[in-house]
């Protein structure tokens, strides 16, 4: 079963590495930062999988806080994008 | 021996779904379908994970932090989806301003 | 079989992101493969079963380096390409990275092949420590030199940042002052994920004492979610002259000190007596997980500076 759970392991890091291809791409930074999300969702797949591949189950405290702290840089981009570093993307009207 | 195969099924699921995901991030045309792709097929992908891995954590503590775990990564995608999608469309509206006024 | 071909793609993919991150010209791509290289760093502690590192590293990794790394990038205004660098420093530096490389592939092959290093000694004394992960054992109680030494060293970093402060910014908030459309999606995560981030922070301080987590782990988690706040303007920043956080500061290593010299009455400076090293620790760490907190909060915020008028 271990086995099993590094085959799909593999997988999800070949799409992690088709997700890196975007981040080179872009074009736009959101396109970069989106792949980066994707990157942050396929590692806290890792993490579980690497979890269960090994049977020791205290590995899932590292995919707890990775999926708790998985918006923080996306948080960040968006506050970098906006005007002087300080906004929030939804303050601006768009109308 | 069945309950593995259901996970098995489960992870391989799961597994597809994310490539689905990176297909369409590499695939689609622009910025804003690109975040679909995203945050829809690889939150299903990662629940599919997660439901086949509950099956084998052993202790009920274990399975329920698989659930959180997925909970949190939810809220995390719904969050910045919404929040890199209204700041590409900020900024894109912002570089036609400009060129329109150059 | 598989178990190499996960490792080798690891690894692969570890390389392209380091190289992605230093050979590209445009700042934001740098960053983002940064970013992605501490994730990728975070699994591969877990592949060799360095569980407390990886929580370390994902902590930081998630929470607090592209924080960072992206505040800096919006404070930079227009400069999204870095300049070229003197084709002689590039041949530097790549001479010295292939130097320290071909060391350290040397220092591996040295190694013993059944390395197990001080594990078998440490785990011969574990009971004597007062706790049941060994990695804290060795953090707090036979190591706890480096681990008080090093709350201090965080401590001076933050006066370093502290020090770069302009006159008139001294005194003020420190960072830049945060706001985002009430009610919004920002602002409304901002107050949802501290609460269950309080809960997640506390537990891995708590779980340190038997298995992988800790005051640094902890307090880093704790943090993250503290910056999340700010950035979502729900929270100002306290002043660098407030009182009680000047106290919160050295709180921790101040506790740490005070218990290694009561240990003065046992036999020396820094030892725990048996009876009393669970709780001895576990004050120690609980302590030093609120000062670290927030050192790291404020280094991440930067020097204060004044408010725009």
């Amino acid at each position: 079963m271990s086995d099993w759970y590094l085959a799909i392991g593999i997988g999800l890091l070949l799409t992690l590495a088709g997700a890196l291809f975007r981040v080179w791409r872009g074009p736009d930074a959101a396109d970069r930062m989106m792949a980066a999300q994707l990157t942050g969702t396929a590692g806290i797949a890792l993490v579980v999988i690497l979890a269960a591949a090994s049977g020791d189950w205290a590995m899932l405290d590292v995919g707890l806080v990775l999926a708790l702290l998985a918006a923080l840089a996306a948080v960040a981009f968006v506050k970098a994008a906006s005007p002087n570093g300080a906004g929030d993307p939804e303050e601006d009207d768009l109308s | 021996m069945i309950l593995d195969a259901i996970t098995m099924v489960l992870t391989l699921g799961g597994l597809a779904f994310f490539a689905a995901g990176t297909l369409g991030l590499l695939r689609f045309p622009d910025t804003h379908s690109r975040l679909h792709a995203l945050t829809k097929a690889d939150n299903l992908g990662l629940g599919l994970i997660v439901l086949g891995l509950a099956l084998q954590a052993g202790t009920p503590g274990n399975a329920i932090k698989l659930v959180l775990i997925w909970a949190l990564a939810m809220i995390a995608a719904g969050t910045t989806a919404q929040l890199i999608a209204r700041s590409a469309l900020v900024s894109n509206l912002r570089k036609d301003d400009g060129d329109r006024t150059r | 079989m598989i178990a190499s071909g996960f490792d080798i793609t690891v690894c692969v993919l570890l390389c392209l992101c380091a190289l992605a991150a230093v050979t590209g010209r445009d700042t934001f791509r740098a960053i983002v493969f940064f970013i992605v290289y501490g994730l990728l760093i975070s699994v591969a502690w877990l592949r060799i079963d360095a569980i407390d590192v990886a929580l370390a590293e994902a902590a930081i990794g998630a929470g607090l380096t592209g924080v960072l790394l992206l505040g800096a990038f919006g404070q930079m205004g227009s400069a999204d390409t870095m300049a070229r660098e003197p084709r002689g420093a590039v041949l530097i530096a790549l001479v010295a990275g292939a130097g320290i490389g071909a060391a350290v592939l040397f220092a591996v092959q040295g190694l013993p092949p059944e390395g197990a290093g001080l594990t078998a000694e440490v785990l011969a004394q574990l009971e004597a420590s007062g706790v049941g992960n060994p990695v804290t054992a060795v953090l707090l109680n036979f190591r706890g030199y480096d681990t008080l030494l090093e709350s201090i060293v965080l401590l001076v970093a933050l006066i370093g940042v502290w020090s770069v402060a302009s006159e008139t910014g001294w005194g003020e908030r420190p960072g830049i002052v945060h706001h985002a459309r009430a009610g919004g999606t920002l602002q409304s995560f901002g107050r949802f994920l501290p609460a269950i981030g309080l809960v997640i922070g506390a537990y891995i301080v708590w779980a340190g004492s038997s298995g992988p987590g800790g005051a640094f782990q902890g307090g880093t988690v704790l943090a993250a979610v503290a910056i999340l706040t700010i950035l979502a303007g729900l929270v100002d920043a306290p002043r660098v002259t407030t009182r009680w956080l000047r106290w919160a500061l050295v709180m921790g290593p101040g506790v740490f000190l005070g218990v290694a010299l009561l240990g003065l009455f046992g036999g020396a400076f820094l030892v725990f007596p048996q009876a009393v090293a669970y709780p001895a620790i576990v004050a120690i760490e609980i302590v030093l997980t609120a000062s670290i907190a927030l050192t790291l909060v404020l280094l991440v915020l930067g020097p204060p500076r004044e408010a725009p008028q």
